[in-house]
């Protein structure tokens, strides 16, 4: 091995092939299905469809298996940083539209990180179907945010059918909508089979489009992201097969694996919202150069800061965060790819990416002055979407406690 | 295809350069910038290291190829130990490199033997100017043409070893351009002022230079008659520059940890406490984003890559931002104790509002 930042080819390709989709299919569409809240962008979905289709994926956030040579020697797992790069140019078309990529999204994640090989047989083909199925993951409760031990959803066996009956109400369940009332999709609803026992009792359960009692209650009003369904799902006396569960359903087993394996989730997936982060940011540093250079501002790389303007600092300063949060997004799933251990570096990534992409969509807001503020640019749209980023999968702050806790060697009970 | 991970030799080097920055500068360090003087035998150890050497192909008496990669990774470990040390013993480097990287052959051939064939010498680089607003690109320090011969005339400072150094590469405007000039200590014109006195990096003797008509034969010129590019030395620089931050920034971050583990306060470590713990995790993410970027940038520069200047650029101004940051919170941490001399956080936080200063105190 050695350092290198070469993009691997496979990469460029994508990249090439998604930056059209960005330019031609997302962008001409941001602005309506903005200002269109809880419309389903239909014509991109299927588009999106079409394009898995071809490249053979499932639109999960899982990557794909390594290619092998000719001669059956496989190549360097790359799947990972493939993924990245997707988000991050999707994100950079429209981050809105991005999260209605059709696929497992979210709740393939959680099967793939946490399931049997006949749970993913069983749950994971839809994605690979010709329609669009989307899945989705539900943890948040009005009680129960990233402290998901607080979960009160209830899943309690009846023994004599031998299925699972889910009570309980979630929210902020991001594509919710789609996956549960728009094709033969499926959530994943975390719950506890035993209230007393706390995170040893957190398993996650797969609830598949059309299942009775499981229904959308509310989509949310939100600040942006506006083409993505964020809804409220009730489960009430909602049945599912016993198989449904992922992890053990052992109730006498008090140890907190089940839920470790739903929360691995999170260090393959928190780079890939650091990859989205920075797609955001990029799409409105590459728009505030544009507008600049249109006002005849150059500007020139080099100077010592006695002799740049202010806004030479501002775009240098933003250039340098974007470049090194995008560099922490690749290490982190390049590390992922090579199966080395990236707690730390998932959530440096995520906390980089998030604090990166506020910044720069506010200080682009503010710079452009009126014209920022005005809906006449994706400026003003883009610091709403931009928000959500250092929100979801884990806000700034819980990632900084990750960190804080990877750097001194604290567990959970030394550093709350 | 993307990898973080050095190569074996690579690994090797830092293994190294990370023991002897441990083992041999830190413990020197603290006396060394009280007294204001660093043991030369301790420079000469680390110059026995061979960074530099690994660097310079045999022809020139080394054995390896250049690579700022290398550079960058060699610069942070070694910085972890002692600033002002590290420069020291890269010192013979910011002559050797842009003779190296740019020289005529006639150039590399009379001097980097000398240079790089025996123990450490001080050749130097008279780079940075006395004023508030010094531009690389554009200098106050001029040359010009005349008949066979350079004048040179103007200004320099921060010139490190400049009373010792056999031979220095002195950077002067020509035609607008700035482009580097081999001149011999001592010569006609050239007087060396006293010493120095700095924020920081008291153990590195810097000096003032003054040049007043200095006339050197034209085949001085760095790269001969035709001169040299400029841009990849100062993103060298620049890079340099930004690889020591880390390690200065990696050693604050470290002695804070220790110490918030340590320290008690109401009935638990400080470091338990999330004001004090995030502001850590915010240290070390920045770190961590910074020499990403600046491995990047020097590995843009080894392969050529048209942005290398303007990324190396950009590691420049954030590790310059990232070791005021993360010094000035070390300091905080360590509450009164991080302002007292006895321990290191308080110089390292006089040496983390240098790196804005200090392109062209060092080269990778």
């Amino acid at each position: 091995m050695m350092i290198d930042f070469e993009t691997p080819k496979p990469i460029a390709k994508q990249n090439e092939m998604l930056k059209l989709a960005a330019d031609y299919r997302m962008r001409p569409v941001s602005r309506y299905f903005d200002e269109h809240e809880h419309e389903i962008p239909w014509d991109f979905i299927n588009f999106m469809q079409t394009v898995q289709q071809m490249s053979g994926g499932g639109g999960g956030l899982t990557p794909s298996e390594p290619k092998r040579d000719a001669d059956g020697k496989e190549r360097p797992r790359i799947g990972y940083q493939m993924l990245a790069s997707m988000l991050e140019m999707l994100s950079y078309g429209d981050v809105g539209l991005f999260l209605c990529t059709p696929g497992g999204g979210l709740g393939s994640a959680a099967i793939e990180a946490a399931g049997t090989p006949e749970q993913k047989d069983k749950f994971l083909a839809r994605f690979k179907g010709e329609k669009p199925a989307f899945g989705a993951m539900a943890i948040t409760e009005a009680g129960a945010g990233s402290d998901n031990s607080a979960i009160r959803t209830t899943a309690v066996l009846d023994k004599e059918t031998n299925e699972w009956i889910l009570n309980g109400e979630k929210i902020f369940v991001t594509c919710g909508q789609k996956s549960l009332e728009e094709g033969d999709g499926l959530v994943v609803v975390w719950a506890t089979i035993d209230p007393k026992a706390g995170r040893a009792g957190i398993r996650s359960f797969v609830v598949e489009a059309g299942t009775p009692g499981a229904k959308v209650t509310k989509l949310e009003d939100k600040m942006g992201i506006r083409a993505s369904d964020t809804a409220s799902i009730v489960l009430q006396d909602c049945r599912v097969p016993f198989d449904h569960i992922l992890g053990s359903p052992e109730i006498e087993e008090k140890t907190t694996a089940g839920f470790k394996g739903a929360m691995a989730t999170f260090d393959a997936t928190r780079p890939l919202i650091g990859a989205s982060a920075v797609g955001v940011a990029r799409a409105t540093l590459e728009l505030l150069k544009e507008q600049l250079a249109q006002r005849g501002i150059a500007i020139r790389y080099g100077l010592p800061r006695q002799k740049m303007t202010n806004i030479e600092r501002e775009i240098i300063d933003m250039e340098m965060m974007l470049r090194s949060a995008w560099l922490l997004v690749i290490k982190a799933v390049w590390m992922a790819d090579n199966r080395k251990s990236n707690a730390k570096e998932a959530s440096m990534s995520k906390v980089r990416g998030g604090d990166v992409v506020t910044k720069i969509t506010q200080r682009a807001v503010e710079l452009m002055g009126p014209v920022g503020y005005s809906k006449e640019l994706l400026l003003e749209k883009w610091f709403r979407d931009a928000k959500i980023s250092d929100i979801y999968e884990g806000t700034g702050q819980i990632n900084r406690l990750i960190v804080a806790r990877n750097i001194l060697g604290y567990r959970g009970a030394d550093l709350r | 295809m993307y990898s973080f991970e050095p190569n074996e030799e690579q690994t090797m080097l830092i293994d190294t350069v990370a023991r002897y920055a441990s083992t041999n500068l830190r413990p020197a360090s603290h006396d060394a910038d009280e007294e204001g003087e660093l043991p030369v035998s301790l420079i000469k150890k680390g110059w026995e290291l061979g960074v530099l050497q690994a660097s310079t192909p045999e022809a020139y008496g080394g054995f390896g190829e250049h690579s700022a990669v290398t550079g960058v990774l060699a610069a942070e470990e070694m910085a972890y130990g002692d600033l002002a040390g590290s420069i020291s013993v890269m010192t013979p480097g910011l002559f050797a490199i842009p003779v190296l990287l740019m020289g005529s052959e006639e150039q590399k051939k009379t001097h980097l033997p000398n240079i790089i064939g025996g123990d450490w010498v001080p050749y130097s680089a008279a780079f940075i100017e006395p004023d508030f607003d010094f531009d690389p690109n554009e200098l106050r320090t001029t040359a010009s043409l005349d008949g066979d011969q350079y004048v040179i005339t103007g200004e320099k400072t921060f010139v490190p070893f400049a009373k010792d150094a056999t031979y220095l590469i002195v950077y002067a405007s020509l035609d607008g351009k700035t482009q580097g000039f081999i001149v011999q200590n001592g010569i006609q014109g050239m007087q060396v002022g006293a010493r120095n006195q700095a924020l920081g990096v008291n153990a590195l003797p810097l000096y003032p230079c003054k040049f007043e008509n200095v006339r050197i034969p034209a085949a001085n010129r760095l790269g001969g008659e035709g001169g040299h590019a400029f841009e990849p030395l100062l993103a060298s620089m620049w890079l340099s520059n930004a690889a020591l931050a880390l390690g200065v920034s990696k050693a604050a971050l470290e002695y804070a940890i220790n110490y918030a583990k340590e320290r008690e306060v109401f009935g638990m470590k400080v470091a338990q406490k999330q004001a004090i713990a995030f502001m850590m995790a915010e240290m070390a993410t920045e770190i961590e984003a910074i020499r990403v970027l600046t491995w990047e940038a020097a590995w843009m520069l080894d392969n050529g890559k048209e942005d290398a200047y303007k990324e190396a650029y950009l590691a420049f101004t954030g590790a310059a931002d990232m070791a005021m940051m993360v010094t000035d919170r070390a300091v905080q941490i360590l509450g009164g104790h991080g302002y007292i001399r006895d321990h290191p956080v308080e110089k390292w936080m006089r040496e983390g509002r240098g790196f804005a200063t200090f392109t062209g105190l060092s080269i990778v």
